[in-house]
């Protein structure tokens, strides 16, 4: 560039920052939105933009994007700041599933809000689990579960027509196409990976397979430590045989991308993890491409319940917002059917609303949408409503545990007795 | 007359210095010891409740404050003494005369200008027990019989992370020593070399003892650096309890928990570790060295 050019180009730059910045002070007099969501759901602040230009076209109400860190724990950690400053700053935030009960008393309660029929709209049970005390915290945005991942061309290749129906099926397939496999001269070839290193992702994976042995939900919705059973170390014990055998050693460090890491490159014929998963391994220059495919877990016995564990996110209103009505009207319009179809077909994310999911321009782009609605219509939910503020103590009760059991410290048995003891001192 | 004049005047010189210590450091640390007294979490949510020694006495039964405590430890002791001999042994030979030395010297520095996150993730990577290039390498050399979970068997997590704060930080402990060593003068090496002593003798009666001002303010620097080490260990194994510090610990009571109460007192506990640790080096070595 010629320096007059730049000369040109930098005046040019500043005049049009004194503009803008004009307008920026004199928006601040009206009511200006700012909406925050985390920087880790990928294209989504760049989309949510353009949704809220069409909210701003329609209803004559500015509203922004604030960009919060990409890690669920440092969002939340920014967030509680500005929570204890009681700061206005911030007007609809965008929250973890798990968070209702941490961030109950900083919401604003959107049941006064929305009428019962357009709730029914919503899956039931993540309403209910962002209600606390009767207090309605957010809505529903989009959601996430745990399936499992598996390779279609591996199982065809070694004569199985479905997938596993039960942890002891997965582990006989996984068995055999394992060993089959390293013979023929893949060395690193796992037949399981999962998130087994000590945090939330743990205790996520911990739940399902507990849930799906019979052995409850860890702690009931009613409060009740129920995870000292023998159903619940069954389940424990099951997975900790895993470990070194059809799981990697390694697998009790791995969280999600460790694991999506070695289930892309061609390395694992099972795979626990969320949806997001999904596009990613059907990228264009993925190895699996087109070999795989998605279903629910599998469960510990016949008569045992599937299991996914809820994931997701939620729109909140701030308690400390100066412009509350309008900024019930955005997550309305941010959450309504029309909305939640953009995001589902430019970002996968999965929709709130059961309707969708028979969606026909959605169903043409992620077929197998439809096939997974029963799995997030009977998605688990962490123990979060009832540990409240202290989820995060509880979360870690149960990682902990579950981890010593995974790496052979403690027996299936003792560890659930001793998660029961950690639990009813932070529950007291 | 003239010397009273001059401490007032000493003293007006010191005061904005004062002011900035007792803010910056004064009052934090002071709420820090008001806090521990209290049941609070950090948003203030509920108001908080005084409770005495409550969070102390819980301090001192909590197994996982232990564990903690005893993680740091292992972690200071072994970090830092293999820092320190590693670290002495490359400054002997940095300091000596040889060709490409400047290259050498600034090549060293490497390690400890990667920023910590950075460079513990890639170790996390490299030491993956599926697709870490150390694990590859070791096998096909036969060096490792089978791939090793670094990151995953409780019994070598801590060992990987402190083999990682060894290469990261021996660079400093070699720039810290070399420094040291360049004020020893040389004709002190002359004059032992026409007596007669070899180079052994040399090292253990003339280097060694001269740079043991050098080596006892590196060694507080890095021992009191270690204390309070977060990041490799947060990055590499986040709060696992076989690795998790009492920073860790205290971030994770803190910031995760919301815990201001138990949280404060934990930080008072790494304050009075850490000055256990500076006692310890003062009353044995420092006193005599540094005079």
């Amino acid at each position: 560039m010629k320096r007059r050019e730049f000369l040109k180009k930098a005046g040019m730059g500043l005049a049009t920052g004194l503009l803008v910045s004009q307008g920026w002070v004199r928006a601040q007099s009206q009511a200006t939105l700012r909406v925050s969501l985390g920087g880790g759901v990928g294209e989504g602040p760049r989309w949510m933009r353009s949704r809220l230009a069409e909210f701003t076209r329609r209803t004559g109400i500015r509203a922004e994007v604030f960009e919060a860190p990409t890690d669920t724990d440092a969002q939340l950690a920014l967030y509680q700041q500005y929570w204890a400053g009681r700061s206005s700053d911030i007007d609809v935030y965008m929250v973890d599933v798990i968070w209702p009960g941490i961030i109950a008393p900083h919401a604003l309660d959107l049941k006064q809000h929305f009428t019962e029929a357009e709730l029914r709209e919503f899956f039931p049970r993540i309403v209910q689990n962002n209600t606390i005390r009767g207090k309605l915290t957010s809505i529903p945005f989009f959601t996430d579960a745990g399936i499992l991942y598996y390779r279609t061309d591996l199982l065809q290749k070694y004569g199985y027509r479905n997938p596993p129906r039960t942890w002891a099926e997965l582990n006989q397939m996984a068995q055999r196409v394992m060993e089959e496999e390293r013979k023929a001269g893949n060395r690193d070839f796992f037949g399981f990976v999962f998130q087994g290193k000590p945090y939330e992702g743990l205790t996520c994976d911990a739940l399902e397979w507990i849930y799906s042995f019979g052995g409850g939900r860890i702690v009931e919705p009613d409060g009740r430590i129920s995870v000292n059973n023998g159903r619940a170390a069954l389940a424990l014990n099951t997975v900790r045989r895993f470990v070194g055998t059809i799981a990697p050693q390694g697998v009790t460090s791995y969280a999600e991308e460790e694991a999506r890491n070695v289930w892309q490159q061609g390395n694992a014929l099972f795979m626990r993890n969320w949806p997001y998963a999904y596009a990613l391994g059907q990228a264009e220059n993925s190895p699996i491409r087109g070999k795989f495919a998605v279903t629910v877990l599998p469960k510990g016995a016949a008569d045992a319940p599937n299991a996914a564990t809820l994931g997701g996110w939620q729109l909140m209103v701030s308690a400390y917002s100066r412009y509350p009505k309008e900024a019930v009207e955005l997550v309305r319009f941010l959450t309504s059917a029309e909305s939640q179809k953009d995001f589902a077909l430019n970002l996968s994310w999965l929709p709130t609303r059961p309707a969708l999911y028979n969606d026909r321009d959605i169903l043409a782009r992620t077929p197998w949408f439809r096939d997974l609605l029963p799995v997030f219509q009977n998605a688990v939910s962490r123990p979060s409503d009832v540990a409240g503020a202290r989820y995060n103590q509880v979360s870690e009760a149960i990682w902990t545990e579950v981890h010593s059991a995974l790496t052979g410290r403690k027996t299936g048995e003792a560890a659930v007795r001793d998660l029961e003891a950690r639990l009813r001192r932070i529950l007291r | 007359m003239l010397v009273q004049r001059q401490v007032r005047l000493a003293w007006l010189l010191v005061l904005p210095t004062l002011l900035v210590v007792v803010f910056v450091a004064g009052y934090p640390l002071a709420q820090v010891f008001y806090w521990s007294f209290y049941k609070a979490d950090i948003a203030l949510v509920d108001p908080p409740e005084f409770v005495g020694f409550e969070n102390y006495l819980f301090l001192l039964r909590d197994p996982d404050f232990r564990e903690a405590l005893w993680n740091t430890v292992k972690f200071t002791v072994f970090s830092v003494s293999i820092e320190t001999v590693l670290g002495l042994v490359i400054a002997l030979i940095i300091h000596s005369n040889f060709r490409g030395r400047g290259l050498v010297r600034t090549a060293i520095l490497i390690p400890w200008a990667i920023p910590t996150v950075v460079s513990a993730k890639m170790w996390q990577w490299m030491l993956n027990d599926v697709y870490g290039v150390i694990n590859v390498i070791g096998v096909k050399l036969g060096i490792l019989s089978q791939k090793v979970a670094f990151l995953a068997r409780p019994e070598l997590m801590l060992p990987a992370i402190i083999a990682v704060d060894v290469w990261k930080t021996t660079p400093f402990m070699a720039l810290l020593l070399l420094a040291g060593l360049q004020l020893i003068p040389e004709e002190l090496y002359e004059a032992a070399s026409i007596d007669g002593a070899t180079r052994w003798q040399q090292f253990w009666t003339i280097t060694l003892p001269l740079l043991t001002p050098a080596l006892v303010v590196a060694l507080i620097f890095r021992t009191l650096d270690a204390l309070r080490v977060f990041d490799v260990i947060y990055v590499m194994t986040g709060v696992n309890p076989a690795t998790r510090t009492l920073a860790v610990y205290n971030r994770q009571n803190l910031i995760d928990f919301q815990d201001l109460g138990y949280g404060s007192a934990i930080s008072v506990a790494i304050l009075i570790v850490t000055f256990a640790f500076v006692i310890l080096y003062m009353r044995s070595i420092g006193r005599e060295a540094l005079r």
